[in-house]
């Protein structure tokens, strides 16, 4: 994985709760085997007006010119704001793949679902959570005339609107360890193979009925 | 030792080390594959040259993408057929047991598990899909994972998972005639609301939880990912024992008689603290129905869509308008003035047997309303139309004008032929409602199976507590 350590990009203002990930990659889409393209179907029935498919020529569908991604202040956004509990619903990393691949580094909300915040630290994405008065602010700076920079340093946990002072956020060690580092989980998780195995060893013993299959 | 909830238990017996932060890794006993979620992760795996840890801890089945009708022909879909035939060449690659599509076993993964007692009380189960939270009903720690998780307990046989906080959701009293298990957990959404349970595992307890059957406690469990909680658990009794026992891959002999003395301790504890705690009263509970895109969007059957104008939240009133126009309703419409084009009874939420039941008791010697275009019954797996045929449920069902499936998701995420068109409304015992779920500017309303079932009779919504002289 790629090291996330200092990103500044412009934000774009997706004023809605609820942001499921059927909205964000809608399932036609995920009947592709692989993981990546699936940036020009990112939020595919918000931005544009006719039925998506799989491996079409996005470039000249009827885009929706109401979405924000079509407003030529935000196209080249890199960083996605949003309203309470993004990307509920289904488990689907596409999710997260289509708004890495459309250029999303960093996602700020006031809450996110689950699993969705979960996938998005396995693919270089920051979600960084913040207060609701904090999100109603960016909300209004993001929306003016002159698209908003933000630049966000993992390191020191902050993150600078340009011509405003630092934001602070939180987040968990380990996962900030890992995004610093670019680090793979799996080969993390096999240095520990020995206690894995001695740990199934027991497990053997107490529950062998786990075991059957 | 201090008392413990049931998650503490469960949590506690799979920790295979801990660090300073809390960052647990923990092992998981099951692993249940489909073919939309898994087929980056087994990719990731041959591009790092590694094996599964544990190929018998995982089981296969396709389900989103299959087709549900004419499936002798195989999948026309060039797309889809191309994603279910990766699962099958990557189970053969992997040494990994599938039910493939044409296997009576095949169905939603959701349904097959459980059915199959390769889900029993005390595991851990994952599954690349939200709705892993079913397997809680059976007193497991189960949930959804996304893909790179899926590749990363393939290759480990763990997570690296921090503890969640815990929830007890605790259902008095009894439900009234009409009510079921769908409308026990619509409610539950209604009240906490979709991140309600954002943070937390939820143990559903109370008499009208102990009162379900484990079909029930299974659509219960699993849209607690709808209330935005990890998991969802119920505690082991006597019906979690009698359901597992005899099962395919349940143990047997004294194997049994051990792991039934273990399974019985799989409660909370008396005492045990919980760090939330929500109480409702069954018999306030009224049959449910969803009027907007995100499941909290839901009211009962007797009431009307909202008013925006009554919400003080200006973000929430907002969402309520694009709601509403969305799904093309006025406020102050009565919920039983709505018609209907679609019914869909099915998915992992209600594919199972008992759904079926219920839904065929409302529908026997009737027939479905002239302004529905089509009515679907898509049973949860091979093994669950199969009972259903012997029950002669088929018949009921198609008499009635009903269509009668094969086992799969089918119109719940509608990845194959079967979806909305633009505008269609569709009464449905899935899942999800939100926008586009079913079909591009496809209006969903989530409904138990019996209201399902008298929606498609009626052409429109109707209160089935009413329904009973009818009977």
């Amino acid at each position: 994985m790629e090291k996330f350590v200092k990103f500044t990009g412009t934000v774009a203002p997706l004023d809605r709760s609820n942001v499921d990930t059927d909205a964000i990659i809608p399932k036609q889409f995920l009947k592709s085997i692989r993981r990546s393209g699936f940036g020009p179907n990112l939020f595919d029935e918000w931005r544009y007006l006719d039925q998506g498919e799989p491996d079409q020529d996005c470039s000249n569908r009827p885009i929706n010119p109401d979405f924000v991604l079509n407003d030529p202040r935000y196209r080249h956004a890199g960083i996605l704001l949003a309203r309470d509990n993004f990307g509920c619903g289904s488990s689907r990393e596409h999710a997260p793949w289509a708004l890495a691949d459309y250029g999303f580094k960093v996602i700020i909300a006031p809450s996110f679902a689950d699993i969705f915040f979960n996938n998005c630290f396995k693919n270089g994405i920051l979600p960084i959570v913040l207060k609701a008065n904090i999100i109603d602010e960016l909300f209004s700076l993001a929306s003016a005339d002159e698209p908003l920079e933000i630049l966000v340093d993992l390191q020191n946990q902050r993150l600078t609107p340009a011509g405003s002072g630092a934001i602070e956020f939180e987040i968990e060690e380990f996962r900030k360890h890992c995004l610093l580092e670019g680090l793979d989980d799996i080969g993390l998780t096999l240095q520990h193979s020995e206690q894995i195995r001695q740990f199934e060893t027991k497990r053997r013993t107490k529950a062998p009925w786990v075991f059957l299959t | 030792m201090n008392a413990r909830t049931l998650y503490d238990k469960l949590w506690d017996d799979h920790v295979v080390r801990t660090e300073q932060d809390g960052t647990t890794l923990l092992y998981i006993d099951r692993h249940l594959v489909h073919e939309v979620t898994s087929p980056q992760a087994f990719e990731g795996l041959r591009l790092a040259g590694r094996k599964p840890w544990r190929s018998g801890a995982v089981i296969a089945t396709p389900d989103h993408n299959v087709p549900t009708k004419n499936r002798s022909g195989g999948i026309s879909d060039p797309v889809a057929r191309i994603q279910v035939e990766t699962l099958d060449s990557n189970c053969r690659e992997f040494g990994i047991t599938e039910f493939g599509m044409n296997d009576v076993r095949q169905g939603v993964v959701h349904v097959v598990g459980p059915e199959q007692g390769l889900i029993l009380p005390g595991m851990t189960v994952v599954c690349g899909d939200s709705h892993t939270s079913t397997h809680g009903a059976m007193g497991t720690l189960a949930f959804g994972i996304g893909t790179s998780e899926v590749e990363h307990v393939l290759a480990t046989q763990c997570l690296i998972q921090k503890k969640s906080k815990s929830m007890r959701v605790r259902i008095d009293g009894t439900l009234a005639h009409g009510v079921t298990a769908k409308d026990i957990v619509l409610a539950i959404i209604g009240e906490i609301g979709t991140a309600g349970g954002t943070g937390y595992v939820i143990e559903f307890a109370g008499e009208a939880i102990q009162s379900l059957s484990m079909e029930g406690r299974m659509t219960v469990c699993n849209m607690t990912i709808e209330a935005g909680a990890r998991a969802g658990i119920v505690a082991v009794d006597d019906k979690t024992i009698d359901y597992i026992k005899g099962r395919s891959h349940a143990p047997a002999g004294e194997q049994w008689d051990a792991a039934e003395a273990i399974w019985r301790n799989l409660h909370s504890d008396e005492g045990a603290v919980f760090d939330r705690e929500v109480v409702l009263d069954a018999s306030r509970i009224a049959p449910q129905v969803t009027w907007g895109t995100s499941p909290e969007m839901v009211v009962p059957v007797s009431g009307r869509v909202p008013d925006p104008g009554r919400e003080q939240d200006a973000t929430k009133a907002e969402g309520m308008r694009r709601a509403l126009d969305y799904m093309g309703l006025e406020a102050g419409t009565p919920i039983t003035d709505i018609p209907l084009d679609l019914v869909f009874i099915g998915s992992c939420t209600n594919g199972r047997i008992e759904d079926l039941r219920a839904a065929a008791e409302i529908v026997r010697g009737r027939k479905v309303a002239a302004t529905i275009s089509q009515a679907l019954v898509v049973p949860g797996s091979g093994l669950v139309k199969a009972q259903a045929e012997v029950e002669g449920l088929d018949k009921i069902f198609t008499t009635a004008g009903f269509e009668w499936r094969e086992p799969g998701c089918s119109m719940c995420l509608a990845m194959n032929a079967d979806q909305l068109k633009p505008g269609e409304r569709c009464a449905s015992t899935s899942n999800r409602n939100f926008e586009g779920r079913q079909g591009k500017d496809g209006r969903t309303h989530l409904v138990s199976p019996p209201m399902a079932a008298a929606a498609a009779i009626a052409g429109h919504f109707v209160d089935i507590r009413e329904m009973r002289g009818i009977e």
